[in-house]
């Protein structure tokens, strides 16, 4: 038993079952899963950067780029196998390892974090500018014409594993995602339990001092860039799926702001929060879509603003630090009030007459 | 004579044109205390950031070797492996993490998890931070931090120390402690102190190397150094007039 260890990775089941609980019902209250399960991609991309931010203290500017390597790896294997379940599992790899190898060259060779956030955001700037100069004959990956701006329409969805024609759609498709999601929530629980995980912890709150008791920093970070990475590879791959199409869209700049919103709005340091935030500000995006009076981009924008200017901490840190003063403050009024109560008994006017009784 | 546990061969550190540690040989051995000294910019904290791995010297910026082990360029945490503990001029502490929190993050490298929590306690009892041990370490006063830190080396139980002004913004008391603390370190391990502060240097009686611009100006016991009428001029100036 770790008495001492930092707790970022203690989990509240009851919550847990509760939000589980939330997101089976769902389907049965609206009927709109399309919606659904967009808001249940876009709270496994927040997780991917709530984990290497909120925990690890790695600002990628630029996540987008494997979520979008995760969405155009999954639409090229798809249409080459024909199938779902090797391309989801590439969808994680081959973002994850793009990663390592960026990680690596940027820890071990002491990039600072203004840098750091430069390399990550070129690196998606790149993507994208590659995948709009595909549209010739000659990018084909396989059977797969990348597509250039048009992207890649038309590749094999979800299916059951093994049976290609039994196709996976609409709300079995939602629960699909709800599951992963639940699932990587609680593979990102588990890794801030363990000793690597509260050494992420320390590395966030003190790289230098962490890295002075013999931790290997470098390792570390990197091997969180790499599961934030391939977490958001596997989102990516279910927006693909949600889609039916992926473009170049997907590395945009814009995307990789809305994910740094998400992470901000919903508050860096928890998991839940960037999970909501990406949830409800997807949702906002959608109904905004519908009008033509504002521009999508400048509510987001006003949002981002209004977030750090009045609750810097994010909503469910400021939230949960509302509850826990309001607990303290009741505890302290029962307190005060059992302890006048104790005393008017325990203080009798004359010896005698109940001294004692109320204990 | 016991055998080094620190050396410098010729070691140099330049910042562009500037010249901050010039060709120093420095040897340190076995259980030994060792107080550099030196005024604002005599490059001492210079010299130790290149001994802990903070700074590299570069191909031609000489050797630091520890143990006999050549980790000029090494990153940090290899340094730390070999059994180095090292605490820096700041307050290099976990501030969002209780005071527990970042002793056990020390102790689990060394002693595991199984043998963290023993060691921890241990620390606790020794620096008596029984008092703060649940409390935020970012809470606490800039003394309680330097102690925090230096229970931080203390649980890797190392057998080389190397402690970066340790003293500054110490109590009376804090500083009693403290030159315990050392004291009780350097029964097992060969300690390194910067420090600037004289009633500090005096109180532990250790032999002393004083840097001036970048180079050792001398080494010797506390005392003599003190009294040095070159050491007078360069380092204590105006006050010693």
């Amino acid at each position: 038993m770790i008495h001492d260890a930092p707790s970022a990775g203690r989990i509240r089941w009851g919550w847990f079952i509760a939000w589980v609980v939330v997101m089976a019902v769902l389907p049965l209250v609206f009927d709109d899963t399309h919606t659904l399960s967009l808001m249940a991609i876009t709270a496994l991309a927040g997780l991917s950067l709530a984990l290497m931010w909120g925990y690890a203290g790695i600002l990628s500017f630029g996540h987008a780029a494997y979520f979008g390597l995760g969405a155009y790896t999954y639409a090229i294997a798809a249409v080459n196998f024909g199938e779902s379940t090797v391309p989801l599992l590439l969808s994680i790899v081959v973002p994850a390892l793009l990663a390592a190898v960026i990680g690596a060259m940027m820890f071990w060779g002491r990039i600072g974090d203004v840098y750091l956030g430069v390399i990550t955001l070129v690196v998606s700037l790149i993507l994208f500018k590659f995948m709009n100069a595909t549209a010739g004959d000659a990018y084909k990956i396989g059977d797969a014409r990348l597509g250039g701006f048009n992207g890649i329409p038309g590749f094999q969805i979800l299916n059951v594993p093994g049976d290609p024609s039994a196709q996976i759609f609409g709300v079995p498709f939602y629960y699909v995602i709800a599951v992963c999601l639940a699932l990587c929530y609680l593979l990102c629980r588990w890794i801030l339990s363990t000793a690597f995980g509260r050494t992420l912890v320390g590395i966030r709150e003190n790289e230098l001092r962490v890295e002075l008791l013999g931790y290997d920093v470098p390792a570390h970070k990197t091997a969180v860039f790499t599961i934030g990475a391939g977490m958001a590879g596997l989102s990516g791959a279910f927006f693909a799926m949600w889609a039916e199409i992926v473009t170049p869209g997907v590395f945009a700049l814009g995307m990789s702001a809305e994910m740094i919103v998400w992470v901000i709005a919903g508050g860096l340091g928890t998991l839940i929060g960037p999970m909501m935030g990406a949830a409800a500000l997807t949702l906002l995006k959608l109904m905004l879509g519908q009008q033509t009076l504002i521009d999508n981009s400048l509510v987001l924008g006003a949002i981002m603003v209004i977030v750090v200017l009045l609750i810097p901490k994010g909503i469910v840190p400021t939230v949960a630090g509302w509850r826990s003063r309001r607990e303290r403050s009741v505890a302290s009024r029962r307190g005060q009030a059992s302890g006048r109560k104790r005393r008017t008994v325990a203080v009798p006017a004359t010896p005698g007459d109940g001294a004692g009784s109320a204990s | 004579m016991s055998e080094p546990v620190v050396e410098t061969r010729d070691l140099s550190m330049r910042f562009g044109g500037v010249v901050a540690v010039n060709h120093v040989s420095f040897t340190l051995r076995e259980r030994e205390l060792r107080c550099l000294i030196g005024p604002n910019g005599a490059g001492k904290s210079t010299f130790f950031k290149c001994l802990t791995g903070q700074l590299d010297p570069g191909h031609d910026g000489g050797r630091v070797l520890v143990r006999g082990q050549d980790v000029t360029g090494w990153r940090p945490y290899r340094i730390v492996r070999l059994g180095v503990g090292i605490k820096t001029q700041v307050p290099s502490v976990m501030n969002g993490l209780t005071v527990l929190e970042n002793l056990w993050l020390s102790a689990r490298r060394i002693h595991g998890k199984a043998g963290a929590d023993g060691a921890v306690e241990e620390v606790v009892g020794e620096l008596e931070l029984g008092p703060i041990a649940r409390r935020s370490v970012g809470e606490l006063g800039h003394g309680q931090r330097q102690m925090v830190e230096l229970g931080m080396v203390l649980a890797q139980r190392p057998w080389l120390v190397l402690l970066d002004e340790p003293a500054a913004g110490l109590t009376g008391a804090e500083l009693e402690r403290l030159v315990g603390a050392i004291r009780r370190i350097n029964q097992t391990a060969a300690v390194v102190v910067v420090d600037h502060d004289m009633h500090f240097v005096r109180m532990l009686d250790s032999l002393v190397t004083v840097f001036h611009q970048g180079s050792i100006l001398i080494e010797g016991p506390a005392e003599a150094v003190l009294s040095d009428a070159k050491v007078r001029e360069v380092y204590i100036g105006s006050r010693a007039a």
